[in-house]
């Protein structure tokens, strides 16, 4: 209930980008993604969490990368051509993510969308906002801007 | 009183010129205060005069246009004075370009206020006005320091009349000779009249201020009482302003019971009450605004008063310019800096490619590489600007410290066309100020000491700003009395520092970066508390830039600041660590060479240390605190490349040397958070990033 009003605050249906994570598909808020380029090494920064893989050069920007698969312990993370970096711009801050591929951009009715049991994860469930239904596949909606601000992300100085 | 001069634009919204106006009045009292402390009093050019005269003019149309009425009335008052002075009716003497200069830096905070809504307190300028009214009136102008004045003594007999219309109103009350007054002071009409009587009060109250008794008065609204005060008109009218408003206060002088001063002359019959009425400020600036000639349209007002500003002072050569936002000029840096990259990448992919075959391709290539460097030598041009805006800010502020300190200081500049990153240009602006202010109270001597040591009586204080390299150098000189090395050094174990008699003049001169170090006898509000140099010397390292001094007792001191050009440039010199790129500032590293691992030394809990020459080095291995990954077969560490920060050195340890290039300076923080020992990043010709060393957290590292 508590999303069903969450949802029925917004617009009826929002655009989602959808990407995969070894077994499982997420959706994010396609208005906060500014792009998707090819995995290049990053330069590794000393005494940061595992899932930071480091910092690239996005066209004289300084972009960090998190990759998603270890943020969310997926099995396996391996680098290839055809890993893929979601470039995302969410207040002026451009992080870039590491996923398995990305599938699709869809629109998803805001009744198409469940609220999220309260569930034991490797991140934080207020980070999801929802799960929604696509025929027989569960997107997992993320909340991407309150994921990566979080504490546990290190991303942003806490202070 | 604002909303009754909009009638002329009532459908204008104004605020939207309200930015300009800003701008414009900033330019004009920047040129009215650098006018007038180049004005030569004994032979004051017209043209000068009238300068300074149409910058007033210029600010009094903008601000009575916008309603601003208490900066109007301010320029007002000044203009009045310049007018006076250009038409000869009076001789410029110093108190004239004291106060002009304070009404300057007055309207400028007024100004201030405004711009920012309004908020605050505003300051008063009611002392200010009487001031400039009494010059205006010729007061001043006999038994002054300027004997010239002395010829033109009755020319200020012509009665104020001529001023132009709002004449200074205080001055033709009557004045006895000892300064008191007898005033008449009507007040009311009022709705409660028992107001008016608290005003009884404030004479009782305050002492000095003079005595008070009623006076019988027609009207049952109003009352009327009798004064006699030494205070002003305006000190009066602001004393009651606590319980009546200054519109309902009517000042008239009773003439019988003073003996007019010669300031007073005009008034030629002294049984009739004269009627000086004090307007209401406002009142006046507006009154004088509406009826001013040739006053363009109210929106104009103050864009069309500014090119005539322009045409009178050819010197100034602003006109060519423009003003754009310093975020689009950063964009544009950095556009050009990815141009350089792709560029870089495209030469270095090139290379490979048979040169016979694609002839066409490489000379385009060639083109491109040298269009992209004039591109970036002239994009990087426009944040540099001259020194001389940073320089122009010095000689009010000397003359005022020295009038202060009682010390006649002459200022010269040196190479004021060298140009420097805008933004260092605002922060080296208060580390030279300090060093300005410390020259001058400390350096330069009082003119009867310096007369004693067989100098000239006035001191001499150079600015010069030159380019050494990829530097810029500033120095700061003084022929004063130099620094007392016995003295510092004394100042030294006052304070428990380690210092020793044979120490070299170089360093004992560093002990005065000491925090809290200060030889000054006597702590002046001017300086000598000995906060400062340790702030000088921070805030100049931390724009990667070295402080030097030279001093010889006697003689004078030299204080040279070393910086880098721009800081979103930088020398840098790149090691490697494993497969990893670090980059140093060159500025920072002092010296380099190959070690063996029996070279170093450890204590007790694995500290290294090395031994350069005479000295042991703290070591830092950049490969353990970078946590850098190592595969088999990588070159062992071999080199060590010292660095000084704060003047302290440390020993880093890397694999190799990799070369030595210019390097974008990149924040890391914008889209990352702050990383231990690493100042920003940049990036490299392959197009992959690097980072680049704090050292001066790495050697507090140590230190600490």
């Amino acid at each position: 209930m508590s999303v069903m009003g969450k949802m029925a605050e917004g617009t009826a249906a929002r655009e989602y980008l959808t990407f995969r994570l070894d077994q499982e598909e997420y959706g994010i808020d396609i208005l906060k993604v500014q792009e998707i380029r090819g995995y290049e090494p990053p330069t590794r920064i000393a005494n940061a969490p595992a899932f930071i893989k480091g910092v690239v050069n996005l066209r004289g920007t300084i972009v960090p990368i998190v990759d998603m698969r270890l943020k969310f312990n997926c099995s396996q993370a391996e680098y290839n051509s055809f890993t893929v970096v979601i470039i995302l711009n969410m207040h002026q801050r451009v992080v870039g993510i590491v996923v398995d591929s990305v599938s699709d951009v869809m629109e998803l009715p805001a009744d198409a969308i469940r609220s999220a049991p309260d569930i034991d994860s490797a991140i934080d469930s207020g980070s999801i906002t929802g799960l929604g239904s696509v025929g027989e596949r569960m997107l997992i909606l993320l909340d991407i801007e309150k994921l990566m601000s979080s504490d546990d992300m290190g991303l942003v100085a806490t202070e | 009183m604002a909303d009754t001069q909009h009638d002329a634009g009532a459908d204008f919204d104004l605020t939207q010129f309200y930015q300009i106006f800003f701008e414009e009045a900033g330019e004009n009292l920047d040129q009215m205060e650098q006018m007038l402390l180049n004005l030569d009093l004994s032979a004051a050019d017209e043209e000068e005069l009238n300068g300074i005269f149409r910058c007033a003019h210029s600010i009094k149309g903008g601000s009575a246009t916008f309603g601003f009425a208490d900066v109007a009335e301010l320029t007002h008052k000044m203009e009045s004075l310049l007018d006076r002075l250009r038409r000869h009716e009076i001789t410029p003497i110093p108190q004239m370009v004291d106060v002009l200069l304070e009404s300057a830096d007055a309207s400028r905070s007024l100004l201030a206020r405004h711009q920012a809504g309004g908020v605050g307190e505003a300051i008063s300028t009611i002392d200010l006005v009487r001031r400039i009214s009494e010059l205006a009136a010729g007061a001043g102008q006999a038994g002054t320091p300027a004997p010239v004045a002395a010829a033109e003594v009755f020319v200020p007999a012509t009665p104020p009349v001529m001023a132009p219309p709002p004449a200074p109103a205080p001055a033709p009350v009557p004045v006895a000779a000892d300064g008191t007054r007898s005033l008449q002071i009507r007040i009311g009409p009022l709705e409660r009249v028992e107001l008016a009587d608290s005003i009884k009060e404030l004479f009782r109250d305050i002492p000095g201020l003079g005595s008070i008794d009623d006076l019988p008065c027609a009207d049952p609204g109003c009352r009327l009482f009798g004064v006699s005060t030494t205070s002003t008109d305006d000190d009066l009218l602001d004393l009651f302003a606590f319980h009546v408003s200054k519109e309902q206060v009517q000042i008239t002088a009773l003439a019988g019971a003073a003996v007019p001063a010669p300031v007073a002359a005009p008034a030629p019959a002294p049984e009739v009450v004269a009627q000086a009425v004090v307007y209401p400020p406002a009142h006046e600036a507006y009154g004088f605004f509406s009826g001013a000639p040739g006053e363009p349209l109210v929106v104009d007002a103050s864009t069309a008063a500014k090119p005539a500003a322009k045409a009178a002072s050819p010197a100034q050569m602003e006109s060519t310019s423009i003003r754009v936002a310093v975020n689009k000029v950063d964009q544009l840096i950095n556009l050009v800096g990815e141009l350089v990259i792709t560029q870089a990448m495209l030469a270095q992919t090139s290379r490979g490619l048979e040169a016979s075959v694609n002839q066409q391709l490489l000379a385009g290539l060639a083109d491109l590489d040298r269009n992209t460097r004039d591109l970036q030598e002239s994009v990087m041009s426009i944040r540099m600007i001259p020194m001389s805006t940073v320089f122009s800010r010095f000689p009010r502020m000397l003359r005022d410290l020295a009038s202060k300190l009682d010390k006649k200081v002459d200022l010269q500049t040196l190479g004021e066309a060298t140009e420097l990153d805008k933004g260092l240009v605002e922060k080296i602006t208060d580390p030279l100020t300090h060093l300005v202010r410390n020259s001058v109270d400390h350096g330069i001597e009082t003119p009867e000491e310096r007369l004693a040591a067989g100098k000239s009586e006035q001191g001499t204080l150079t600015l010069a700003a030159s380019h050494q390299g990829s530097s810029i150098v500033i120095e700061v000189r003084d022929d004063g009395r130099g620094m007392n090395r016995e003295k510092i050094l004394a100042k030294a174990r006052e304070r428990g520092l380690d210092v020793s008699d044979q120490m070299a003049d170089a360093d004992v001169w560093q002990l005065i970066f000491a925090p809290g170090f200060s030889t000054a006898d006597v702590v002046t509000d001017v300086s000598g508390r000995g906060v400062g140099m340790d702030v000088v010397k921070r805030n100049i390292a931390a724009l990667n830039g070295s402080v030097e001094i030279e001093s010889a007792q006697g003689v004078g001191m030299r204080v040279a600041v070393r910086l880098p050009l721009t800081l979103a440039i930088m020398d840098g010199m790149s090691v490697g660590v494993g497969e990893e790129v670090y980059i140093l500032p060159l500025s920072s590293v002092v010296e380099s060479f190959q070690v063996k691992a029996e070279d170093i030394n450890t204590v007790a809990q694995g500290s290294q240390l090395v031994k350069v020459r005479d000295e042991y080095m703290p070591v830092i291995a950049l490969e353990r605190i970078f946590e850098v990954p190592r595969t088999n077969g990588s070159a062992p560490n071999a080199i060590m490349v010292v660095v000084e920060s704060d003047g302290n050195r440390v020993a880093l340890l890397v694999d190799e040397l990799l070369g030595q290039h210019q390097v974008v300076v990149k924040n890391l923080e914008s889209n990352y958070r702050k990383v231990p020992n690493v100042s920003g990043a940049t990036i490299l010709g392959d197009g992959t990033v690097a980072l680049i060393l704090d050292t001066g957290s790495l050697v507090r590292r140590v230190r600490y």
